[in-house]
């Protein structure tokens, strides 16, 4: 039995979304197994994104639940959240496909910001803190550690107290990262995170993901289209299409299964005829 | 000279009223992208609250001076109190249920609320103007009109440095909020990106009710502040001290905290000296006209920052 079988840390069940007249995903059902690097691919518009909408609240999904299971034994269904919630006590955190860090503030400022919760109840909701009272001075200097930690992990350190809009593209892909992992999440959802990367920085990607899945409590599942990316580093492959799912499973047998390679992978030309018979469209 | 200095005075004083009253709008514009015109109205509320507070204490100018300083920081502190409860109301019944509908739902609720708010105290204290004695009335002469007593007397009265300092404090410690601490770094993130600052697990509804408590609070303040200055009240006084503030965080750059305070002493000088050099009738017109020429040539204002296109 696999991972995301045995033990998951999210069970997608009969996912639904429609937008009026449209449904972008149909009765989709997969898990995420915990540990796991997870990849969820498929042809523009297959109903990823909206995966991820309905997994972090973006969107309540029409029908089907999701349950996240903690690795404490607290069990969440994520439809019925408000999505800061989603974040606070479920432990879920996402990347977006476009960066959105807080570019006004601080590299420093935006770890510390995902760690607005632990300080929040330190400081007595803000009281406590401007007394100076016990706790907040520990939990805040304690910020400051995971931040310097995650920022040692991605190469920032130096660049603490410049604004975020001021780094290069993939500093700040990475950067984003660092600041999903400061809220210290269960369930690390990243939406294209090697998009407009050059190789040596989808390297240092890669390495950062197969870092934190290592060292860290932390299930990664990831939206990417560089499939050298994916076979590489990922334990899980779930393919969408059109909204339904068409393959689930070890990246060996996702490749070489017809109905991905027809709907996404594709073949040589004289291949076409031998596929599209085995997946019944002839 | 003399004349100047005492323009200069009571300038500074007025604007700091201001001041305190604009950094209300330009916070909540910050956060929602709206102008809450009910401000100036909490702003009244909260000198209603003050005048209530006074005189429920039966604090008077016979009081010992040092008593009576105690009187008024309790009366501040209840009454920053009191009104932050009136700007969390307001938020929670005409704004919250409004967020994510269309951008002119929430400026008609507004309205709306200044509205009530207004008719609410006129029913409840009476249309009548509410005099106050004045608590302090003594002042520092700082020249003494020259020898032959023809030159200008400048007064420097107690009240308007209790109001200077008092506003220079709170300024401080709310610019030491905002930068500083975890609340404020939460509300900047909220004002780049609330969902985005929804995903990192900040209680968005949250922040933005308490940003709504800290303007009112400070609108309180103004309002006090006013109160002992002018000695008298009114349920409309909230309607042109709005305007002039919320003119104060435009001219400074709306949703900029340091040009809030800038605006609303510029505004507070323009005022006063115009009254002082031209004519009291049309210090108003002074006022907003700076106003309108500040915007044709630097639209985003003194200190704000100028809208950069997302790439």
């Amino acid at each position: 039995m696999s991972t995301w079988d045995n033990n998951p840390v999210l069970k997608v069940e009969h996912l639904t979304m429609r937008f009026g007249g449209l449904t972008a995903i149909n009765d989709l059902s997969f898990n995420i197994g915990r540990g796991d690097i997870t990849a969820l691919i498929g042809p523009n518009g297959a109903g990823k994104t909206t995966v991820f909408n309905c997994i972090t609240g973006f969107y309540k999904p029409t029908e089907g639940r999701l349950v996240m299971n903690r690795s404490n034994g607290e069990k969440h269904l994520l439809e019925r959240m408000a999505d800061f919630k989603i974040t606070a006590d479920a432990k879920v955190a996402r990347t977006f496909q476009n960066i959105r860090l807080f570019g006004g503030m601080t590299i420093l400022e935006n770890l510390m910001v995902a760690q607005h919760n632990p300080l929040m109840v330190a400081s007595n909701w803000t009281i406590g803190g401007l007394l100076g009272l016990g706790g907040y001075k520990k939990s805040n200097v304690d910020a400051i550690e995971t931040a310097k930690y995650w920022l040692e992990r991605i190469d920032l350190i130096d660049r603490a107290d410049a604004p975020a809009a001021d780094l290069s593209y993939g500093d700040q892909r990475r950067l984003e990262i660092a600041r999903a992992m400061c809220t210290g999440p269960e369930l690390l959802c990243l939406d294209e995170p090697a998009a407009g990367l050059n190789p040596k920085e989808s390297l240092e990607l890669n390495n950062l993901l197969q870092y934190i899945r290592k060292e860290h409590d932390t299930s990664v599942v990831l939206i990417e289209h560089d499939m050298s990316v994916v076979m590489e580093i990922s334990d899980h492959v779930v393919v969408l299409d059109y909204g339904v799912k068409i393959s689930d499973g070890s990246p060996e047998f996702v490749k070489n299964d017809p109905h991905v390679i027809a709907a996404y992978l594709g073949v040589e030309d004289d291949e076409v005829d031998q596929v599209e018979e085995e997946v019944g469209i002839a | 000279m003399d004349y100047f200095l005492q323009q200069l005075i009571n300038g500074v004083t007025l604007g700091s009223i201001y001041g305190l009253i604009a950094i209300g709008y330009t916070m909540v514009y910050g956060i929602i992208g709206m102008i809450n015109f009910a401000h100036g109205d909490i702003f009244m509320v909260g000198s209603f609250v003050a005048l209530i507070l006074i005189v429920a204490l039966g604090i008077t100018a016979a009081t010992p001076v040092l008593l009576l300083i105690l009187a008024l920081a309790l009366v501040l502190v209840v009454a920053m109190a009191l009104t932050a409860v009136w700007g969390w109301t307001v938020e929670r019944i005409a704004y919250r249920p409004l967020r994510g509908s269309f951008r002119l739902a929430p400026l008609i609720t507004a309205i709306g609320a200044s509205i009530a708010l207004q008719n609410f105290v006129q029913v409840s204290q009476g249309a009548k103007n509410k005099p106050l004695q004045p608590l302090f009335s003594g002042s520092f002469q700082l020249t003494d009109g020259g020898a032959d007593g023809s030159g200008f007397i400048v007064n420097l009265s107690y009240i308007q440095i209790l109001i200077v300092v008092t506003t220079v404090i709170l300024m401080g410690g709310f610019t030491y909020l905002i930068n500083n601490t975890n609340l404020g770094r939460s509300q900047r993130a909220c004002e780049q990106d609330r969902k985005m600052a929804s995903l990192l697990g900040v209680n968005v509804d949250r922040t933005i009710s308490l940003t709504f408590v800290m303007g009112a609070s400070l609108a309180s303040v103004a309002g006090l502040m006013f109160l002992l200055y002018y000695g008298v009240v009114d349920f409309y006084i909230g309607f042109l001290a709005g305007v002039k503030a919320f003119t104060a965080a435009v001219l400074g750059g709306i949703g900029s905290l340091p040009g809030a305070m800038l605006g609303g002493l510029l505004i507070g000088l323009i005022e006063t000296f115009w009254s002082g050099y031209f004519s009291v009738e049309y210090k108003d017109v002074a006022a907003f006209s700076i106003l309108a020429i500040v915007l044709i040539f630097m639209p985003e204002g003194l200190l704000g920052q100028p809208e950069v296109e997302k790439v």
